[in-house]
């Protein structure tokens, strides 16, 4: 650990420890052509760097782009410190298990397959996230959850209804249903999410005579927040860079852990990831 | 510029029958069936436009004759049948009549069925009038300003609002882009129906609307003429709507078109029969219209991996061909697509881009090859993805390329800033002005590891053909021979608007356009 680090408050470091060095790169909607227009781009770049809490600010490249646009990058220092007592971190609160473990938890504690439903739901036709997760091909080096012996997979595509994706939950007996959304023009991809939360809240209703219980609602895309899930109501958020043998160590986690609440008749308060 | 791998002429041959092969029975498919689609085309062409409360006059008089008639003689014969007994004065009347489900459509016999053969044939005869006017216009066009050299530099512009496109298109010309793609909204491949005027809301891209389409083609015109060069433009024949946007593309002289024999069943899990057979009509509008296709194989390398699947992009590429060759296309008309995707961190990983990129350009000499930039292996280190954009850059002019999607540095990360845009032309200028002859004096080795690696993959591609021939094209999709996902013939979306035909089926548009000579 640094010097620095041990004191709990660092700088950016350049190339001299504690000389708060950074660079940044940004347009504004100025003109970049006469010397008078250059130099008043290259103030108004600098105001902005000083703002930001560069100070000193450099502009080292400036270029006009078209006639109504300046390109800048800009080195300085900033005047601001990291205190790293105060930083947050989410850990992750499982442990990710090889694909035979997988298996061996999900029948000792199920005595079933685990069923998991997946879909792009609303307008979002990007399969190819949910298609990394769940092809036997996978993503990263690492086979899909198809390839898990005692993985069921329902992979219903894209543009999915969420009524639809309720009622095949329901009909398939869903454990877990995984959601990619990758659009997020208009922060489509909260909207769905919630959306879907809601159809699963109400179509699953804890009392219901066949006891049939709510799956875990597990999202994935690139623009999450993973620490919005409750917000969002669902279980679970996987962000960008998220291999199959992640989502299926999380389904173990939260449905199939050993001695721990999996399986059909427990209430879903119990389980860890809720 | 080509013979540098030293390909045995006869061992392309091979796998162009091999393709020919395997795409035959899927063009007997789409030779006896129709879409609803493809007769709402018919319309179109036929001048039927407008909406009612949102769903076009076409998706109305097609679904109204398809519940009174069936679809399996068409749509013309009962609705010209209708137009004449019913004295109607114009398509929207009868549509807006048959809406109302006050018109009762039959199949016309005899004499009848003759002058409701020759009404239609004479409607449609002024939409394909209308596109070969679109096409005269294209070259008139080009010769008053100028046809760029290729590479041709090619731009996406994606707002969802067309007014907000237009000037981002504009500017990006100025900037040296030679094509423009106007990305389309993400929802509207799984739409059955074309929406109608200009639209200012969409996901992720702006939908492909004929209104859209006329005030795009305009602004670039007039920076065309402003610039003294022909900026092209770019939109996307596919999704369940694929033969009619075909042909509103070629009435409002559109330039080029993506348009793929599989992307759609593989990406958007389309039905594959209904893609076929959209697939086969749209690219004859297209071979009519002069328009350029675009096709997908690049997307194959974004789910599969660049190396073990390089011989599944040939494979496509070739199948992509003899269906279009098959529509009607000329050679000039084959952009087909592959892409720099190969791991950074894989051994010779620009050899192997190399090689799969120079054995498409000696596989297909005449086609303007579209390729596109890395996308999988950008990993937000934005200063090392604009490394790998000068690469591909860089194997792009070595080898040859037509059409270069421009990479941007911020791949993966959000839609492009406009100094991402402009970043990405620097990079593009660079390596051309630094490099652009270097494609002359680049020589692979004889026997060297480039050209032995094009081989591997050409002799990869034949054997996967030759398996794809034994079990059926149909069977090989179902099975996930593409893009690693398995797509069933009875699954997907769309099959329900697959119909054969009966004896007696008759399209007016399909007749004038088999009929008549095919020009490049």
């Amino acid at each position: 650990m640094s010097p620095a680090g041990k004191i709990g408050i660092v700088r950016p470091y350049g190339d001299t420890t504690g000389d708060g060095r950074v660079q940044l790169s940004f347009t504004l909607p100025v003109p970049f052509g006469d010397e008078s227009e250059r130099a008043r781009a290259e103030g108004a770049a600098l105001q902005l760097a000083a703002k930001m809490g560069m100070d000193p600010a450099m502009v080292v490249h400036a270029k006009g782009m078209g006639p109504d646009f300046t390109f800048f990058i800009v080195y300085g220092r900033v005047s601001h410190v990291v205190d790293l007592s105060a930083v947050t971190i989410a850990e992750r609160e499982f442990p990710v298990l090889p694909a035979a473990e997988v298996n061996l938890r999900i029948r000792s504690a199920l005595g079933r397959k685990l069923v998991v439903v997946g879909a792009c739901i609303g307008t979002d036709a990007h399969t190819v996230g949910i298609d990394a997760i769940l092809n036997v091909k996978g993503h990263a080096g690492e086979k899909g959850l198809e390839y898990y012996r005692e993985i069921r997979v329902v992979n219903m595509g894209s543009q999915v209804a969420v009524a639809d994706l309720v009622a095949r939950a329901a009909a398939e007996r869903a454990d877990a249903v995984l959601v990619s959304q990758v659009v997020t023009q208009r922060d489509a991809h909260l909207t769905n999410t919630r959306e879907m939360a809601a159809a699963f809240r109400a179509a699953f209703v804890p009392e219901t005579p066949e006891r049939l219980k709510q799956p875990l609602l597990v999202v994935g895309g690139p623009r999450f927040d993973p620490s919005a899930a409750h917000d969002l109501g669902i279980d679970k958020i996987f962000g960008r860079g998220t291999t199959p043998s992640e989502v299926a160590s999380y389904l173990v986690h939260a449905l199939a852990s050993p001695g721990g609440s999996g399986g059909m008749e427990s209430p879903r308060e119990g389980e860890g990831a809720a | 510029m080509t013979g540098k791998l030293d390909l045995d002429p006869a061992v392309v041959a091979q796998a162009r029958e091999l393709a020919r092969l395997a795409g035959q029975p899927v063009t007997d498919l789409a030779r006896t069936h129709t879409t609803v689609s493809v007769e709402r085309a018919v319309l179109r062409l036929a001048g039927l436009d407008g909406a009612d409360d949102g769903m076009p006059w076409v998706n109305r008089l097609t679904d109204a004759v398809r519940e009174s008639t069936g679809l399996e003689h068409g749509v013309a014969l009962p609705v010209w049948d209708a137009m004449l007994t019913g004295g109607y004065p114009d398509l929207r009347t009868l549509a807006v009549d048959a809406t109302a489900g006050l018109v009762k459509f039959r199949l016309p016999a005899g004499h009848e069925a003759e002058a409701a053969r020759d009404a239609a044939a004479r409607s449609v005869h002024k939409g394909i009038s209308l596109i070969d006017d679109r096409r005269a216009e294209r070259d008139r066009m080009i010769a008053a300003t100028s046809d760029p050299p290729m590479p041709w530099i090619y731009l996406i512009v994606a707002t969802g609002d067309i007014y907000e496109d237009i000037p981002q298109a504009q500017a990006a010309a100025r900037e040296g882009a030679d094509v423009i793609a106007v990305i389309r909204s993400t929802g509207q491949s799984l739409l059955d129906y074309v929406p109608e005027g200009a639209t200012r809301e969409g996901y992720a891209g702006t939908y492909a609307t004929r209104e859209n389409f006329r005030l795009m083609r305009a602004a670039l015109d007039d920076v065309s003429r402003e610039l003294g060069r022909y900026v092209r433009l770019t939109n996307y024949a596919s999704g369940l709507c694929m033969p009619e946007i075909a042909a509103l593309a070629g009435l409002q002289r559109l330039d080029m078109m993506l348009n793929d024999c599989m992307y759609g069943i593989i990406f958007r899990d389309i039905n594959p029969v209904r893609t076929f057979i959209d697939q086969r009509f749209s690219r004859q509008v297209h071979a009519r219209a002069g328009i350029v296709i675009n096709t997908g194989e690049d997307n194959y390398l974004t789910t599969a991996d660049a190396v073990d699947a390089a011989h599944t992009v040939v494979v496509s590429q070739l199948l992509n061909e003899y269906f279009g060759r098959e529509a009607g296309l000329a050679d000039a008309q084959l952009g087909l697509g592959h892409a720099f995707e190969i791991n950074p961190e894989v051994p010779d990983s620009f050899l192997l881009e190399l090689a799969h990129a120079q054995l498409v350009r000696e596989l297909f000499p005449d086609a303007p090859l579209k390729y596109m930039p890395p996308t999988k292996h950008m990993t937000g280190n934005v200063f090392a993805g604009y490394l790998l954009d000068a690469f591909f850059n860089l194997a792009g002019v070595m080898t040859d390329q037509s059409i270069l999607l421009i990479g941007m540095m911020t791949e993966g990360i959000h839609t492009p800033f406009l100094s991402d845009r402009d970043l990405a032309l620097e990079n593009v200028r660079y390596v051309r002005h630094a490099a652009g002859r270097l494609g002359a004096s680049f020589r692979p080795e004889p026997d060297g590891f480039v050209a032995q690696r094009a081989r591997q993959v050409l002799a990869e591609a034949i054997d996967l053909l030759r398996k794809i021939g034994s079990q059926g094209l149909l069977n090989a999709i179902a099975e996930g021979t593409f893009g690693v996902t398995k797509r069933p013939a009875d699954g997907g979306r769309g099959l329900d608007g697959v119909v054969e035909h009966a004896d007696g089926y008759y399209n007016p548009a399909v007749s004038i356009l088999e009929g008549a000579e095919v020009t490049s």
